[in-house]
């Protein structure tokens, strides 16, 4: 066998195996959403159909009985708004950070990185009282807050491995040239660091997206969530599959579909300089 | 430091200052409230019974027989996530890294779970995967001529490391392929033309280069898997008695459910302290890494 039909059979081999895993990764989000166009009957078919009428019925079902429109809004709203909020917050303290760092840098990010790992649990109860306390139950406006803290280290630690990798002679630069504080922000940090500002702003959007301890624990009817109407599904109803899959597909189909339109950017950040 | 920038020193310090002193509010404020908390006793059931409990909430909190398996079961699903993830997660991305036919449309199945949200993630493996009547993998055991198995009841531990492998693989592979791509060819062409194997070009180039992705993929998940509540929440609600509760689901079941606020601050204490434990000892092994 020569050299160049051994790589070839070799790559065929090999990117059949990489076929076959892709697929069963990708097999139960298949299956969910094949399951979603199904009746009830056919949904808990044994052995699985896959050759049917599809139907639709299932979807209107789920907004005339939940509403979904409303969980809906309030997801995109949440985690769109804690997102901004926190690049707000986040921006200028890893510019900082970045280009003025200290002697107390690296303890501070540090520090920041460790609030991250208090589980959240440790702080339900006081969190939970203080809405109470305060009538922010159930509040998306709580969310936001809650959502925007939540993220906030991760965005903070994104955002300065990526300004970090800005070389400071451009801001030196920029300075002689008589630049403030706000012109370095908007004519060399924004354009330069916008790689890093973007995939930090799209893995936060998918992390709030998805957040549900929060909402779980905080929402009830009028804040709530996606991932609390899909987990208002699950246990009585817990064998009307059709209607389960529908009210999920329905939840997770924009922030996935976003996902895939967004991989190559949102991979830049996410790696946290751990790639030059 | 060296840097010139910024003209005074107040500046960089007005630009943490929104970060800084929200996040230490968010941390201080429940914190202290949660130590408060501990001390006293409060149960949203017994408003008439208050004052101070001593160190009573922390005796019932660690007799609880329950406390020692959420601990245990808290650590083996971060052990085992991350394990599962790093092996697997460096093997597809090793496999994947040079161009194949259809590599593109591979990549964006292989990263889709990591968009699903984990009570879909959950319910859909419970019932339609794991179901031991209708679900796939009954159909799939059935095809072999095995007996299905009932994975809530029999593994449900394992069935929820399962679960959150799912999503967590296609990060890693994410992190990892990405870290591939910045190898340097020519050392490994000259590696090759030394006659280094495969296995060699592993240990000696591959590895060492993956370090620093290692490193992030195990400190990302860690922060988010001491955690876990809303796969345990819609699938096993803990059970069968404490097979697949952890520290985190402990303490939402004595606040919530038992309304015992006192207790359920006790397992918040311990809960931090063991998240801070984690933490140095992970900051020992790996933040060499993370430092330029």
């Amino acid at each position: 066998m020569s050299f160049a039909q051994k790589s070839k059979s070799a790559t065929v081999i090999r990117s059949s195996v990489a076929w076959l895993i892709a697929l069963v990764m990708f097999f139960p989000i298949l299956f969910l959403t094949v399951t979603a166009f199904k009746t009830e009957l056919q949904a808990i078919a044994v052995p699985s159909v896959w050759f049917f009428e599809p139907t639709l019925e299932n979807f209107t079902e789920v907004q005339e009985r939940s509403d979904y429109l409303h969980y809906a809004w309030n997801s995109v709203l949440t985690s769109v708004m804690s997102t901004l909020l926190g690049l707000l917050i986040a921006i200028p303290a890893a510019f900082s950070f970045a280009f003025t760092p200290t002697r107390r840098t690296k303890d501070i990010l540090m520090w920041m990185l460790s609030t991250k790992m208090m589980p959240a649990v440790g702080a339900l109860v006081p969190i939970y009282v203080l809405s109470q306390k305060t009538g922010l139950l159930d509040t998306r406006f709580a969310l936001i807050i809650i959502f925007t803290m939540m993220n906030l280290p991760i965005m903070v630690w994104m955002l300065y491995s990526a300004f970090k990798d800005i070389p400071h002679e451009i801001f030196e630069a920029a300075r002689m040239d008589g630049a403030g504080l706000w012109e370095e922000f908007r004519h060399v940090l924004l354009p330069l660091g916008m790689g890093g500002i973007a995939s930090t702003g799209l893995l936060c959007l998918v992390l709030a997206w998805n957040e549900a301890f929060w909402v779980l624990n905080l929402t009830s009817s009028q804040a709530g969530t996606l991932a609390s109407l899909v987990a208002s599904y699950s246990s009585p109803e817990g064998l009307f599959w059709a209607k389960l899959s529908a009210v999920s597909v329905l939840a997770i189909a924009p922030i996935v579909v976003f996902g895939w339109f967004s991989q190559k950017q949102l991979v830049q950040g996410l790696t946290f300089g751990a790639v030059k | 430091m060296s840097d010139a920038g910024l003209k005074s020193r107040l500046v960089p310090r007005l630009l943490l200052a929104p970060a800084v002193s929200t996040l230490l509010l968010w941390m201080i404020v429940p914190l202290a409230m949660t130590v408060y908390f501990s001390f006293i006793r409060y149960n949203l059931m017994r408003p008439d019974v208050t004052g101070s409990a001593g160190w009573m909430n922390y005796e019932f909190f660690i007799t609880n027989p329950a406390f020692g398996d959420a601990v245990f079961n808290t650590l083996l699903l971060l052990g085992s996530t991350v394990l599962v993830t790093v092996v697997f997660g460096l093997l597809i991305a090793l496999l994947i890294n040079d161009p194949f036919p259809g590599r593109a449309l591979v990549r964006v199945l292989l990263i889709s779970p990591f968009f699903v949200m984990p009570t879909v993630n959950a319910l859909l493996w419970k019932h339609m995967m794991m179901n031991p009547i209708y679900g796939v993998l009954a159909q799939v055991w059935t095809f072999f001529g095995w007996t299905p198995i009932d994975w809530m009841t029999d593994f449900p531990l394992g069935s929820i490391i399962i679960m959150i492998s799912w999503q967590w693989l296609p990060f890693a592979v994410l992190i990892f392929v990405t870290a591939l791509q910045s190898m340097d060819r020519e050392q490994l062409e000259a590696s090759e033309l030394d006659g280094a194997t495969y296995l060699q070009q592993l240990r000696y180039l591959y590895l060492p280069h993956m370090a620093r992705a290692i490193s992030v993929v195990v400190m990302i998940e860690v922060i988010f898997l001491l955690s876990v509540f809303a796969e345990i929440f819609v699938t096993t609600a803990g059970g069968p008695g404490t097979a697949s509760t952890n520290l985190a689901f402990l303490i939402f079941t004595e606040a919530l459910l038992n309304f015992d606020v006192g207790a359920a601050s006790a397992g918040a204490v311990f809960a931090i302290i063991l998240a801070n434990i984690v933490a140095i000892f992970l900051i020992r092994m790996i933040g060499k890494n993370l430092e330029n």
